[in-house]
């Protein structure tokens, strides 16, 4: 049980010891976006006197416990196909949109520049050391020690990987052969040790030197964590920023026709590692309306508030077609 | 009101049996399909969830074609045939099934990581812990034992997650300056877990110990031995039992301890070629997938599950038979 859980227990705790005088809703899922969901649910409960309790137990989960009509809402941080939503009655539509960095810990290196061929050598464990040449060839100025890199990666299963692995197959055919997009991976590279949860590759990041592995943007921001700059589909090198991540959701192919399927990463502009969130709700769930009411209250008014816990807000446009999206679904 | 009393002591003890052969048979049944598929090779393959394709020859090309595809956006739209799609829902059933390639789980690595770093534990923790049930039994003054003992009591106490935490933040780095390698590893988790049953082996042990008999430990004074020949030839031979009780509880628990070891054990599916090593073992193995598993990658978890419910089992009977009853 990582801390999030823990908290979140605890919440759920203090908030079945309140009284039930209005509508109460129940999310589990991603754990990727709970840190989204709790700050929306903190002033909806604030402002409504609804209450929203969505417990991180990750998207595999999240997606069984709506299916079992156990909650009122799953989050994932993987899609589901038209096919399988029509399938379980279910409805879906993103929420949100994440970044993934590369954090690293090199002493002296501030503004590591990887190429994208120093990310799929890296990965596949084909580049050792922090001073060989993919690396150097884009970091001219900076002093890279003849070290081993240390690679951090996560040790449960989970969505960031998933997400970032589906970046990886997307821009390394090598990578896509021998592994594809997956919860969990067999990783390559020897000189390696993993973290539990993004917090714990956080923290394995910034207590072992010469390390380098993927977190998301909120814990790498929350840890200091410095991160590399990297090249994406045009050959340009992007800094992991808020704009960068939103010049990248400008292309997610978010369409209401197909339930809003679709794996964002590696779009033609902005930072290439993005991936969105998901919520799913049932057709005709006895709560479902207050679900979308909640959600429409964040999507609308409070949108923004994610932004600080490390998140780009969607697009109005999305934010548009998904309310498209309800209204035809009849929950709205 | 004796009967009463006879039967509800009855009804606790086999209350037990059954919460036992519930858990047995509960594990079995779900582990069931991943015992038909692996076998008894599960422990022996050194491999997790590493995709295996059968049919190299027919499944490359056609991959290649997809992959090579010189529009850009053409491979931007293209079916994520990539996408492991092990959750069930994620597709219709028959699509998966005509995927040629399947999936390999083998628990040799946990298994391996799980007896090392209870082993490395348990040689760190008798004899840490055995000094301190002799210190205060037989050494400390009565108000110096007493902090003391508290002190065990509250440290048996600590949620393992707390441990779990300090070893990755303070003991882990304290570790790696020492003996190099990584803030994460084999080593770290075993002293970690050694920390942890410290507090428990040292208090049983010390009640142990204070069943001695003053009479005997009195005759052996004035028989002229000294403080170290008490202890050695009257002490230990007499609370041998006690002792080594307190020792396979302990060990039971580092072998199932989860929590603390998530944090510091490394979690790679690797072997360990020096103990600086990360590696994995079987409660980790569950906590970290339990959450997002379904179908055949649960029921391997609970195929794992079971065998460390067996390796425990096994510790257990042979421990007791071969160290108690031997006399």
């Amino acid at each position: 049980m990582n801390m999030k859980k823990i908290l979140a227990l605890g919440l759920l705790g203090l908030t079945i010891g309140t009284a039930a005088h209005a509508a109460k809703i129940e999310g589990t899922g991603s754990s990727f976006a709970y840190p989204a969901y709790k700050a929306w649910s903190k002033v909806y409960y604030d402002e409504t006197d609804n209450q929203v309790n969505y417990t991180p137990t990750g998207s595999g989960s999240g997606i069984k416990e709506v299916i079992a009509g156990h909650v009122d809402f799953g989050g994932s941080d993987k899609p589901l196909k038209p096919k399988a939503l029509r399938k379980h009655g279910l409805i879906m539509f993103p929420t949100a949109i994440g970044a993934i960095t590369f954090a690293y810990n090199v002493e002296g290196v501030d503004n590591l520049r990887l190429s994208e061929a120093a990310i799929s050598g890296i990965m596949l464990g084909k580049i050792k050391y922090w001073d060989d040449e993919p690396i150097t060839r884009e970091n001219a100025g900076a002093s890279l020690p003849h070290k081993e890199i240390l690679f951090v990666h996560r040790s449960d299963k989970s969505g960031t990987t998933f997400a970032f692995t589906y970046y990886l197959s997307k821009m390394n055919k090598e990578w896509r052969k021998k592994f594809g997009a997956k919860k969990v991976v067999e990783w390559p590279s020897k000189n390696r040790i993993a973290g539990k949860g993004n917090f714990g590759v956080a923290t394995a990041i910034k207590s072992n030197a010469y390390s380098i592995g993927y977190v998301d943007y909120a814990d790498a921001k929350k840890n200091g964590l410095d991160m590399a700059i990297i090249e994406n589909r045009e050959k340009a090198f992007i800094k992991p920023t808020p704009g960068s991540f939103e010049a990248a959701a400008v292309f997610a192919d978010l369409d209401p026709k197909k339930d809003f399927y679709a794996n964002i990463a590696y779009p033609p502009k902005g930072y290439p590692v993005v991936t969105a969130t998901f919520a799913l709700v049932p057709k005709d769930g006895k709560n479902s309306k207050e679900v979308i009411k909640f959600f429409e209250y964040a999507l609308t008014k409070k949108n923004q508030l994610i932004e600080p816990v490390g998140y780009v807000p969607l697009p109005e446009a999305v934010i548009k077609k998904i309310q498209g999206y309800w209204v035809e679904k009849g929950l709205k | 009101m004796e009967l009463i009393f006879k039967k509800l002591a009855q009804i606790s003890a086999s209350l037990l049996f059954v919460i036992l052969a519930a858990t047995t048979i509960v594990l079995y049944l779900s582990a069931k399909p991943a015992i038909q598929e692996f076998g008894a090779g599960f422990l022996f393959e050194s491999r997790w969830g590493v995709e295996e394709t059968k049919n190299v020859s027919e499944v490359v090309p056609n991959q290649e074609l997809v992959v090579d595809g010189e529009d850009a956006d053409d491979f931007m739209e293209d079916e994520d045939d990539f996408i492991d799609d092990e959750d069930f829902v994620t597709d219709d059933d028959t699509e998966s099934e005509t995927n040629d390639s399947e999936i390999i789980y083998g628990a040799l690595v946990p298994i391996i990581g799980t007896i090392f770093s209870t082993l490395i534990a348990m040689l760190f923790s008798i004899p840490i812990a055995m000094g301190i049930a002799v210190f205060l039994s037989e050494i400390a003054s009565a108000t110096l034992a007493k902090p003391i003992s508290i002190a065990i009591e509250l440290l048996a106490s600590i949620p393992s997650i707390i441990y779990g935490m300090w070893g990755l933040f303070y003991f882990g780095p304290f570790i790696a300056d020492i003996f190099g390698g990584n803030t994460v590893s084999l080593l770290v988790a075993g002293l970690v877990l050694g920390v942890m049953v410290i507090p428990f082996m040292a208090a049983l042990s010390r009640d142990a110990i204070g069943t001695v008999p003053d009479m005997l430990k009195e005759s052996a004074y004035a028989m002229g031995a000294t403080k170290l020949e008490v202890i050695k030839d009257v002490v230990f031979p007499y609370a041998k039992s006690g002792i080594i009780g307190s020792i396979i509880l302990s060990f039971g628990r580092a072998l199932g301890e989860t929590m603390a070891v998530a944090f510091v054990i490394g979690g790679v599916y690797q072997f360990v070629g020096k103990v600086t090593d990360p590696t994995n073992s079987i409660p980790v193995v569950l906590a970290n997938s339990f959450a997002e598993s379904s179908g055949l990658s649960l029921s391997v978890l609970f195929y794992l599950a079971l065998v460390l419910f067996v390796m425990s089992f096994m510790v257990i009977v042979v421990a007791k038979h071969y160290l108690l009853r031997r006399k």
